[in-house]
């Protein structure tokens, strides 16, 4: 394999609030190779959702470098950078962050809106990305018609269906109950398996062990880098862990 | 994306909102119609002046002889007769930019057929008026030069000569009429010229030759014409020349010294049309602007919505710009959506514009003049609005940063 997928060197990240400097990050080195599955763990304030960002393509960072399939992003123009998220990122939100009063399919269809793919592909693509997240009989239905967890399959989907990379997941279960959220890595792990790079930020124990390798984060530092065996996410044998049927 | 695709989401996002749409759109609906109804309002006027105008004939110069001074009062031009007829054979076979010349006079009389009788303007005229004032005959046959020689007792009468005298759609022509108590054949009757630009019927008079009406009505020949000349020129732009022309010849054969006030006038009617003209352009164009202005407060009304939508919408546009969405991509969808708007409003009120242009011309007998420019132009500027007013809340959403617009709430 070429180098690695993420390569961030001595990145940092100062936000101007009034008359402070806040130093979101100071000085993070982090290479992920493909076929990682990274959670980046750690207080609130400790700098992990300003990385998130960084590396997710939707910030810059203020000083270092981060090259992405060794391309170097960090000095790209917004334009440029919409191209990288559309091309090679998918997001998945905490919040799902799907558009309102538009049907599971459009939602879907967005990022290839953007990336220029024609109807009839785009139609296709979307069906395929939907049915590959267990929802292909969800496709019409608008996200007030769906449950959390279908929600954050269609945001999935989303990110899924350009074919990215990297899937950079905020928070991905945080809105959702313990058994959902099993399905959802569940998910995520079977998007490993196809060879996709998942950056996942969680403040919970319970979602990280379902990574490859932890990332701790302090104080805008990377306090510890951990590689793990991941357990595999089994819904129906967390659902037993927790009493439920 | 491709304009297709940008089209549908912006037309989409209008739907959602179809009050606020409709209702920013009103802004320029009433602005466009509004210019559309008042130009077609200020076409309506300029036409009836130029219809006017022209049925007292085009590129008419009436020459006028000098006034009279009596005892320090001066009678006015047409007073004093200072024009001979060979002055009119002069201007004729002199003046190369005169097309034709014809003497006009007149007297009121009252005119009698076997059972009615009307007065009106009796007038002594050569052939060629009718040519000047662009006057067929509708019945019968128009004065022939040979009456003119002849000094036939022959009339043409105008239709409201005929109404008064013989009926409504009567035919006159073979009849006779008495003016003096001189009888007169009918040989014609005029076709409608219908009112001067002053309220005056071009319809009631009766046309006899010059000779006759020297002979017959003023009594005796004379060296001076008792009325005025006509003349016309082949085209508009040759009557400032015949003017000059004929302000030369007369000067020179009436022996007015340099410096000297001509003892005659000559009057350019088509200079008193386009002044008309130019004082309804004013107003039409005076009306337009106020409309206009209403346009452009159509427009702030698109900008105010727009912002607001960018507002409501930061967290979509958030959306969009974290699956792809270049800055460009999310300013032509805000940018879209206001064209959409004004265009729409564009069109619709072309359509009332029309509408109540059609209402106003029936209202006020008025021809109804819609010009196609202004329809084309109040479009366009109404699309210009759009793109004017569109342009800053859609930039504003553009320079969103993405993490600021997901986190919005």
């Amino acid at each position: 394999m070429a180098g690695p997928l993420i390569e961030v060197e001595h990145v940092a990240k100062v936000y101007r609030m009034g008359e402070v400097d806040v130093h979101a990050l100071r000085d993070v080195t982090l290479s992920i190779r493909e076929g990682e599955s990274v959670a980046v763990m750690g207080p609130s304030g400790s700098g992990k959702s300003t990385l998130m960002n960084i590396l997710g393509c939707l910030d810059r960072p203020s000083a270092g470098t981060y090259r992405l399939l060794g391309e170097e992003v960090s000095r790209m123009d917004r334009n440029a950078l919409a191209r990288v998220r559309n091309r090679t990122l998918g997001f998945v939100f905490q919040n799902f962050n799907l558009l309102a009063r538009t049907s599971a399919l459009e939602n879907v269809e967005l990022p290839l809106l953007y990336a220029g793919v024609s109807g009839r592909e785009r139609h296709r693509r979307s069906r395929e990305a939907l049915e590959r997240v267990g929802l292909g009989d969800r496709m019409h239905h608008h996200p007030n018609q769906m449950s959390g967890g279908q929600q954050q399959r269609v945001a999935i989907a989303r990110a899924l269906v350009t074919r990215p990379r990297l899937m950079v997941a905020d928070e991905p279960t945080g809105n959702l109950d313990s058994r959902t959220s099993v399905e959802i890595m569940a998910l995520f792990q079977e998007l490993g398996r196809s060879g996709i790079t998942l950056l996942l930020v969680t403040h919970e124990r319970d979602i990280a062990r379902y990574a490859s390798r932890v990332v701790v984060m302090r104080d805008g530092h990377i306090q510890s880098d951990l590689r793990q065996t991941p357990q595999a996410a089994d819904p129906a044998a967390a659902a037993a862990e927790v009493g439920l049927p | 994306m491709n304009p297709v695709q940008v089209v549908r989401v912006a037309v989409r996002a209008l739907l959602r909102n179809k009050m606020r749409s409709f209702l920013t759109t009103l802004g320029v609906i009433i602005g466009v119609s509004a210019v559309i109804a008042m130009v077609a309002i200020g076409e309506g006027a300029k036409a009836r002046v130029a219809d006017a105008f022209a049925s007292m004939g085009s590129n008419l110069l009436i020459v006028l002889s000098g006034s009279t001074t009596a005892g320090g009062a001066r009678g006015g031009f047409g007073s004093m007769p200072t024009l001979t007829w060979e002055d009119l054979k002069a201007i004729r076979t002199e003046a190369s930019a005169v097309r034709y010349a014809t003497p006009q006079l007149r007297t009121n009389a009252p005119v009698l057929s076997e059972d009615q009788n009307w007065a009106t303007s009796v007038n002594g005229v050569s052939p060629e008026f009718f040519s000047i004032r662009d006057w067929p005959v509708t019945l019968g046959s128009a004065i022939h030069p040979s009456d003119v020689e002849a000094g036939a007792k022959v009339v043409v009468l105008g239709q409201t000569v005929v109404e008064k005298l013989f009926g409504n759609s009567a035919d006159p022509v073979g009849h006779t009429v008495r003016i003096k108590k001189i009888p007169f054949l009918v040989v014609g009757m005029l076709a409608r010229k219908g009112q001067s630009a002053m309220g005056q019927d071009f319809d009631d008079a009766v046309y006899m030759p010059y000779t006759t009406f020297q002979s017959k009505i003023q009594g005796g020949l004379q060296k001076f014409i008792a009325g005025s000349i006509m003349v016309s020129t082949a085209t508009g732009d040759e009557l400032v020349r015949a003017e000059r022309q004929i302000r030369n010849l007369l000067r020179d054969r009436h022996h007015i010294p340099i410096g000297g006030e001509d003892d005659f006038s000559i009057r350019n009617l088509t200079e008193m049309a386009s002044a008309q003209q130019e004082g309804v352009n004013t107003l039409t164009a005076l009306l337009a602007s106020i409309a206009a202005v209403s346009l452009l407060v159509g427009g702030i009304g698109i900008m105010n919505i727009m912002l607001v939508s960018v507002t409501e919408r930061t967290r979509e546009i958030g959306i969009r710009m974290a699956v792809g969405a270049r800055p460009r991509d999310v300013l032509a969808q805000f940018l879209v959506e206001a064209l959409t708007l004004s265009f729409f409003g564009g069109v619709a009120g072309v359509l009332l514009g029309v509408f109540a242009a059609n209402q106003l011309a029936a209202r006020f007998g008025w021809p109804l003049l819609i010009r196609p420019d202004i329809i084309v132009i109040a479009v366009l500027f109404s699309g210009v609005v759009g793109v004017a007013f569109g342009l800053y809340p859609a930039q504003k959403a553009a320079r969103l940063d993405p993490i600021d617009a997901l986190r919005f709430e």
